[in-house]
C-alpha cells in the first residue's frame, strides 16, 4: 500500500474518539438530569443509541463497500469491506448486550423478541456467518467476490426482517430521535455519537491496513530467499 | 427462458436418478419432526399449537441437505465449469437449479404434511392454501439457499457454512410461512392469511431477483 498506509490520522481519529466518550459519558453519568420514570437506569441510553446508530452505518458502509468491490474489483474495497463489517458485527453485539443491561430492571427480562432488538441478533448471525465464509475460503479473488454478493444479499433483507418481526410481535419503545428526547439529553449522546464514529473508523482504516498486509502475501507471497533473510533478520532481532 | 427449462430439467433429471437421496432426506425431515415433539412433551394441545414451527424448522433442516447436495454434483469432476462452457447464461442455470430446487423442497413439504397430521393432529380442510404457503415459502428458501450452496460447495467445512449464512437470512420466511400455516391449522378468524402470504411472496420476489443478478459473479471469478 502507498505511503497513506503508514498515515497516523486513523490513531489520531480513535485517539479523539475515546477522549469524546470520555466527556460524553462523563457529562451523561455525571451532568444531565435522570430520566422522570427510569432514574439511572435510562442513563445507559447514552452510549447504547449512539451504539445503534454507529453499528447501522458501519454496516451500511460495508455494503457500500461491497457494492464498490463488486463494480471497480479494487481491492482496497476488499479490505475495507472486511474491516467495516467486523465493525459492524462487534457494534452489533454490544448493542444487544447493552440492550439486554437495559432490559432487565426496566422491562424484567433480558431478551424480547422485538422488531430492533431480533433484526440486530438476526445481524450478527447474518454477517458473522459471511465472517465465516472469509475465513473458509482461500483463494483471496474467490473470498472478495462471495463476501461481497453474501454483503449485499443480507444488507437487502435487514429490512424485511425488520419488518416481518414488527408483524409478529412488539414492545420496544419508539426510536430515541433529537425530537422526542429533552433537550438536556441531547448533548451527551451528540458528543458519544461523535467519538464512537471517530473510533470505529479509525478502527477501520487500521484494520483495512492489516488486512492489506495479508492480502499482500497472499497474491504474493514472499520469494524463499527474501523470507529466509527476513526469519534471520527477526532472529538476531 | 429456453436455457432455463433445459438446466431445470436436467437437475430434475439428475434428482429422479438419485431418488434415494430424496427418501433419505424425507425420512430425516419426518425423524426431525418426530424429535420435536420431545421437547414438548405428550400434549396434545401444545403440540397441534406447534405444529406448523414443527413442520416448517424440519423443512429448514432438510432443505439445508437438499439444497447442498444440488451443487455438490457439479463440484464433482468441475462440472459448473463444464456447464458454464455452454452457450447458455450464467442467470439461466441459477433459474435452472432455484427452479429444481424449488420444487424438491415443495414436495418434500407436502409429503412432511401427512406426518404432521398424524404425529400432532394438525390437519386442515384447506390443502389448496396450505400448498400455495409452502410452495411460496419453499421459492423463498431456494433463491437464497441456490446462491449461497453455490458458494459453500467450493469451500472447506461446507457443511457448516450453508446453514450459518442461510438461517439468519431465511428468518422473514420462516416466521411468515409458521403464521401462514398456523392460521390454516388452527382457523384465521381475523383473515390474517394474505398478508402473511404477501411478505412470503415479497421475500421470494426479491431474492429471486438478487440471485438471478449476483450468481454469475459468484460462479464466473
Amino acid at each position: 500500500m502507498p505511503a497513506a498506509s503508514q498515515s497516523r490520522v486513523p490513531i489520531l481519529l480513535v485517539a479523539a474518539g475515546a477522549a469524546l466518550l470520555c466527556v460524553g459519558s462523563y457529562w451523561g453519568l455525571a451532568k444531565a438530569p435522570g430520566e422522570v420514570f427510569m432514574g439511572d437506569v435510562q442513563r445507559i441510553m447514552y452510549v447504547h443509541v449512539p451504539t445503534a446508530w454507529n453499528a447501522m452505518l458501519a454496516l451500511t458502509f460495508s455494503f457500500v463497500c461491497a457494492i464498490s468491490f463488486l463494480f471497480t474489483e479494487s481491492w482496497k474495497w476488499d479490505n475495507r469491506l472486511e474491516a467495516a463489517m467486523e465493525m459492524g458485527v462487534v457494534l452489533s453485539l454490544l448493542l444487544c448486550t447493552q440492550g439486554a443491561i437495559w432490559a432487565k430492571p426496566t422491562w424484567g427480562v433480558w431478551w424480547d423478541w422485538d422488531p430492533r432488538l431480533t433484526t440486530t441478533a438476526v445481524m450478527v448471525f447474518a454477517f458473522g456467518g459471511i465472517l465465516a465464509l472469509r475465513a473458509f475460503v482461500d483463494d483471496p479473488m474467490k473470498r472478495a467476490v462471495w463476501s461481497s454478493v453474501a454483503c449485499i444479499v443480507a444488507f437487502a433483507d435487514v429490512p424485511i426482517v425488520y419488518f416481518s418481526v414488527r408483524w409478529w410481535n412488539s414492545l420496544h419503545q419508539a426510536q430515541s430521535t433529537p425530537e422526542t428526547v429533552s433537550k438536556a439529553f441531547h448533548w451527551p449522546l451528540r458528543i458519544n455519537a461523535f467519538g464512537i464514529l471517530f473510533v470505529w473508523t479509525g478502527l477501520v482504516a487500521l484494520r483495512a491496513r492489516v488486512a492489506w498486509l495479508r492480502l499482500r502475501s497472499e497474491i504474493a507471497p514472499p520469494l524463499p530467499q527474501h523470507a529466509a533473510a527476513d526469519a534471520r533478520a527477526a532472529r538476531s532481532a | 427462458m429456453r436455457d432455463v427449462l433445459l438446466a431445470q430439467r436436467k437437475d430434475l433429471l439428475l434428482q429422479w436418478r438419485g431418488r434415494a437421496q430424496l427418501v433419505a432426506i424425507f425420512a430425516f425431515g419426518a425423524a426431525t419432526l418426530l424429535l420435536f415433539s420431545f421437547a414438548i412433551g405428550p400434549d396434545s394441545l401444545a403440540l397441534r399449537q406447534h405444529a406448523a414451527g414443527f413442520l416448517w424448522l424440519g423443512l429448514l433442516l432438510a432443505s439445508t441437505l437438499s439444497l447442498a447436495e444440488s451443487f455438490e454434483r457439479e463440484t464433482e469432476e468441475q462440472a459448473l465449469e463444464g456447464l458454464l462452457l455452454l452457450p447458455a447464461s450464467a442467470r439461466a442455470l441459477y433459474y435452472g437449479k432455484a427452479i429444481a430446487n424449488c420444487a424438491q423442497l415443495a414436495l418434500l413439504g407436502v409429503a412432511l404434511v401427512p406426518v404432521m397430521v398424524v404425529l400432532y393432529d394438525a390437519g386442515t380442510t384447506r390443502l389448496v392454501p396450505l400448498a400455495g404457503v409452502i410452495l411460496l415459502g419453499t421459492a423463498g428458501l431456494s433463491a437464497p439457499g441456490t446462491l449461497y450452496a453455490a458458494m459453500t460447495a467450493q469451500t472447506r467445512a461446507r457443511q457448516t457454512l450453508l446453514p450459518l449464512l442461510l438461517f439468519p437470512l431465511v428468518v422473514p420466511v420462516l416466521l411468515a410461512a409458521v403464521k401462514a400455516t398456523s392460521l390454516l391449522i388452527l382457523g384465521d378468524p381475523m383473515g390474517q392469511l394474505r398478508p402473511w402470504a404477501s411478505l412470503l411472496a415479497a421475500f421470494a420476489v426479491v431474492h429471486w431477483a438478487l440471485g438471478g443478478l449476483l450468481f454469475a459473479r459468484v460462479v464466473e471469478d
